[in-house]
């Protein structure tokens, strides 16, 4: 699932219709679940605005972190293969 | 006959396009994006025509102008790269620590945020919600930029 600071209009737009993604995704303007998860980027130099840094995380049905990826820069995120691999060793 | 001095030409266009490739084609491709391979590669390129360009310019019987622009031209293609180069390496790490994001075996927070169909939907929801009569086996969790 997709998080971001998009409003629910820009997600469909710019992720459902435009990207043409399946999956789900959820608007966090106030930076709630960002927030928690400590992934605010503030004053985010492009945006200028406050948003989320690039972070995946994978939980298992229990809802525990079993794989996660926290990237040092933001050219560098998560590749499908890696997310795969993780979500394979599974219980 | 005064012959176009064609190498400058050529690696000052190849040096834009070497640059403006990056954010506009190859950002899209993990291989491409986490290290500017492509971009490099033109850039080598551009660099070796600018390079013989301006040697050409220099030559005793050319005019001043003509050193003079192929002077800028190669300064301008360094600069490309310099840009580049900054924006990857340096202003692509400029990023919050993150200290307190959940760790490997850790419980990940719960929160209620809005669909696209402006519904509130729970970390919990998601994580019991069957997926074609399955209880799902993992969920995702990806935090992106966004587009504003």
């Amino acid at each position: 699932m997709g998080i971001s600071v998009d409003t629910p209009e820009n997600t469909r737009e710019y992720m459902l219709q435009k990207a043409g993604y399946t999956f789900t995704f959820l608007s966090d303007p106030k930076l709630d679940a960002i927030g928690r998860y400590d992934l605010v980027h503030a004053k985010e130099l492009a945006s200028g605005k406050d948003i989320a840094r690039p972070a995946e995380f994978l939980l298992d049905s229990s809802g525990t972190v079993r794989w996660r990826m926290v990237t040092e820069n933001f050219f560098v995120i998560a590749r499908p293969e890696q997310v795969l691999k993780a979500a394979k060793a599974l219980p | 006959m005064k012959r176009l001095n064609w190498q400058i030409w050529a690696g000052f266009v190849l040096s834009l396009v070497a640059g403006f490739s990056y954010p506009f084609v190859f950002v899209r491709w993990p291989i491409t994006r986490e290290f500017p391979w492509a971009n490099l590669i033109l850039f080598a390129i551009a660099i070796v025509l600018l390079f013989l360009g301006l040697r050409r310019a220099f030559k005793p019987d050319k005019r001043i102008t003509s050193k003079i622009f192929s002077s800028l031209a190669a300064a301008f293609g360094i600069m490309l790269l310099a840009a580049l180069l900054f924006l990857i390496f340096v202003m692509g790490s400029w990023l919050p620590p993150s200290a307190g994001a959940p760790q490997v075996g850790e419980k990940a927070p719960d929160f209620t945020l809005t669909n696209v169909n402006d519904k509130p939907v729970t970390l919990a929801q998601l994580l019991a919600e069957p997926i074609n009569n399955k209880p799902p086996k993992a969920v995702l969790l990806i935090f992106y930029r966004g587009y504003w």
